[in-house]
């Protein structure tokens, strides 16, 4: 297992190096941040200077190893905006991302599962056509209109839910979150649910499609035949089937909604990476940009190592590269 | 005089799809006393799992029992409750299935399944559970119980997992077994020696068993009577030894005929003419007249099943020319 782990994790190192070169390569060729940076009317001598300051007169490749050179001692670079580092700035705003990934899994995960069986279970009936139903809105609106709507209806019609920032935030074990007071859960709600519409309908589709294919199946009728209880044969026999393919979607899923919830946090005002990310490629501010990708690259390679054990835990098939040896 | 331990008695169970109604089974009897071996033989799709599915109550929509009666101990179970059929189902009437890869779920542990089909019909503690799981895989000549209970299905070969199966099957000392093909994916050593043992095990349970296969031979090797069926209909019962000796329909010639270890050597394979029929368009009349040698204009219309006279041991034929011994010598 260790062997397996720590495997994986140098493998990583590589990904990483390929990813900060693309970023690198590729916010050089979008266009000079110094434009955006210095005020219009600012002189040629003014130019050279904040283009010296920030690094930019060296050729590509001494840019790039000097980066790399700090990168390895944990430097990520300094924000051309902020005028801190860049990681410190990241890391600032991760609570308010993760928070709003996680609930809108959590909401995504706790009703689609449940929904998704109901349909699965009763092919053909009213349920399944209205669950299915909605699923494909879910899945064909896109995600920006939906969080309109909810603003709409539930912050400007019904006036319940406020639709903008992060509203007061508690500390619970020494982490900033709105999950610990009132005020926040309430900011929490509509961003979430905006973020949790498509995975919800992700879920019922994986969850439906799964338990009609895993119901005609010899097994489950051989639980039948054993006397088994139709609840036990759901919810352990087929769940417990259809649950790898699952939690490798929530995987991969929990990894793009915190990596790209910049939708929904630009339209909730939402304090997070996704708008910082925003902000900083409208400001061609690269240190940030370049550190953020990094950052949610390595996030996604954790990601994929959590399911990968998870996995062998759930199939007793599956068996770890590196550990059957 | 008391009844058959099964009695089924005109069964129809049918399938509406799209393209049109499948008669499975269609209009079939049988009767199974306790301890006997009842061999239900037939080409594919012939309608011998459906007929044990419908036993079961285990048809999958869009299957049902059209009409006909099911009674079990004297207790009809076509319209019984869908509780009652789960608590006799495993209780008192338990089923193996064909492909031992496919009935254990993959994704549990041996002894959770074992123990599950203890517990649920049983008021036990885990702990009597786990021993008389234990006990119930040593019946089967599993090696190391404690062990394998641990393990998980793909961690058994082929026939391994099929004596788990017939273990689970067992665990309850039920009065009726329905095996359908359960050697029919193994190889041929293993297959005779899981025949010689679920003989072995039923007997002193005093079992009886409805013993499903393709293959006449394995009920030549086991079987106390047997049901030929074709198309949905039981075309010949009897005493096992009478049928093979003298087969009366000619399907049951056909598939004697085509056995390889009934034929003298060097003697090419009499395979029967034709196809087996769509079930969505059966021949007029009896099934068979497309392929029978037999066939006359009074083949038109489907034969009832009549006793085949001079005969004991309940020897039915469904047919207008069954086949007799005089008439063999003759031709
Ligand atoms: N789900 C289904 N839908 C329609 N027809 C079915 C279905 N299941 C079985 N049948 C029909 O029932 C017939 C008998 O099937 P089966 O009992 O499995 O045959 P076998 O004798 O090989 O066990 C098949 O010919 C098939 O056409
Ligand atoms: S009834 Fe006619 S067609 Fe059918 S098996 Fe007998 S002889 Fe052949
Ligand atoms: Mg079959």
């Amino acid at each position: 297992m260790l062997v397996f782990i720590i495997r994986r994790l140098l493998q990583s190192m590589l990904v990483l190096l390929a990813v900060s070169i693309v970023v690198f390569v590729g916010l050089y060729a979008v266009g000079d941040p110094v434009d955006i940076l210095l005020p219009d009317d600012a002189n040629q001598s003014e130019r050279q200077a904040a283009i010296r300051s920030l690094g930019l007169d060296k050729p590509l490749i001494t840019q790039y190893g000097i980066f790399l050179g700090k990168a390895v001692q944990g430097d990520l670079g300094t924000s051309f905006v902020f005028n801190i580092p860049s990681i410190e700035l990241i890391l600032s705003r991760m609570p308010a991302t993760l928070e709003l990934a996680l609930c809108a899994m959590v909401i995504a995960v706790l009703i689609g599962i449940p929904l998704g069986l109901w349909a699965g279970l009763k092919p053909g009936s009213a349920a399944d056509e209205v669950i299915t139903t909605g699923s494909i809105l879910g899945f064909s609106l896109p995600g920006f209109w939906q969080g309109l709507m909810l603003i709409m209806i539930f912050s400007v019609w019904l006036g319940w839910l406020p639709s903008n920032g992060r509203g007061t935030t508690g500390t619970i074990f020494g982490i900033e979150t709105s999950f610990a007071t009132w005020d926040g859960l309430r900011h929490l709600l509509l961003p979430a649910i905006n973020l949790a519409l498509f995975k919800l309908a992700m879920m019922i589709r994986l969850t439906r499609a799964g338990v009609r294919e895993t119901m005609p199946l010899d097994f489950v009728k051989f639980a039948r035949a054993k006397g088994v209880s139709e609840p036990r044969i759901v919810l352990v026999h087929v769940l417990k089937n259809i649950l790898v393919p699952i939690v490798t979607v929530i995987g991969m899923e929990l990894g793009s909604l915190i990596a790209f919830s910049t939708v929904t946090e630009t339209i909730f005002a939402w304090p997070g990476m996704g708008k910082l990310i925003i902000d900083s490629i409208n400001k061609l501010d690269r240190p940030v940009v370049v550190a953020y990708l990094l950052v949610v690259t390595m996030m996604f390679i954790l990601i994929n190592l959590v399911v990968d054990l998870l996995y062998a835990t759930l199939d007793p098939r599956v068996r770890l590269k590196g550990v059957s040896e | 005089m008391t009844e058959p331990l099964l009695v089924i008695r005109d069964l129809e169970t049918h399938f509406d799809t799209r393209q049109g109604t499948v008669k499975a089974v269609n209009g079939v009897s049988l009767e199974v006393s306790r301890g006997e071996v009842l061999g239900l033989v037939g080409e594919s799709g012939s309608g011998k799992s459906i007929t044990g599915f419908s036993i079961l109550g285990l048809l999958d929509p869009p299957g049902r029992i059209a009409s006909g009666s099911i009674r079990f101990k004297g207790e009809e179970l076509v319209g019984a409750s869908q509780e009652r059929m789960r608590r006799l189902r495993g209780k008192d009437i338990a089923m193996i299935f064909q492909d031992p890869m496919m009935t254990l779920n993959p994704v549990l542990r041996i002894d959770t399944q074992i123990i599950e089909a203890i517990q649920v019909h049983d008021k036990v503690s885990h702990k009597a559970a786990h021993a008389r799981a234990a006990e119930a895989l040593r019946r089967v000549g599993i090696p190391s119980p404690e062990e394998r209970l641990k393990a998980y299905p793909h961690q058994f070969s082929g026939g391994m997992r099929q004596r788990v199966a017939i273990a689970i099957a067992l665990l309850h000392s039920p009065a009726l077994v329905i095996a359908d093909e359960p050697t029919t994916a193994l190889d041929v050593t293993i297959q005779a020696q899981i025949i010689h043992e679920m003989q072995k095990l039923c007997a002193e349970s005093g079992t009886a068993l409805i013993w499903i296969t393709h293959d006449l031979a394995v009920i030549d090797s086991m079987g106390d009577r047997v049901a030929v069926m074709y198309a949905g209909r039981i075309v010949e019962t009897g005493a096992v030894r009478d049928v093979i000796a003298a087969p009366a329909h000619p399907y049951t010639r056909g598939l004697i005929d085509s056995v390889p270890s009934r034929n003298h050597r060097g003697q090419r394979l009499a395979q029967i003419p034709g196809m087996a029929p769509s079930p969505l368009n059966l021949p007029q009349g009896c099934a068979f007249n497309p392929r029978c040698t037999f066939a006359d204009a009074a083949c038109q219309v489907v034969p009832d099943e009549t006793d085949l006279d001079n005969e004991r041991n309940g020897r039915r034929v469904r047919c207008f020319h069954p086949i007799r011994l005089a008439q063999e010598t003759v031709s």
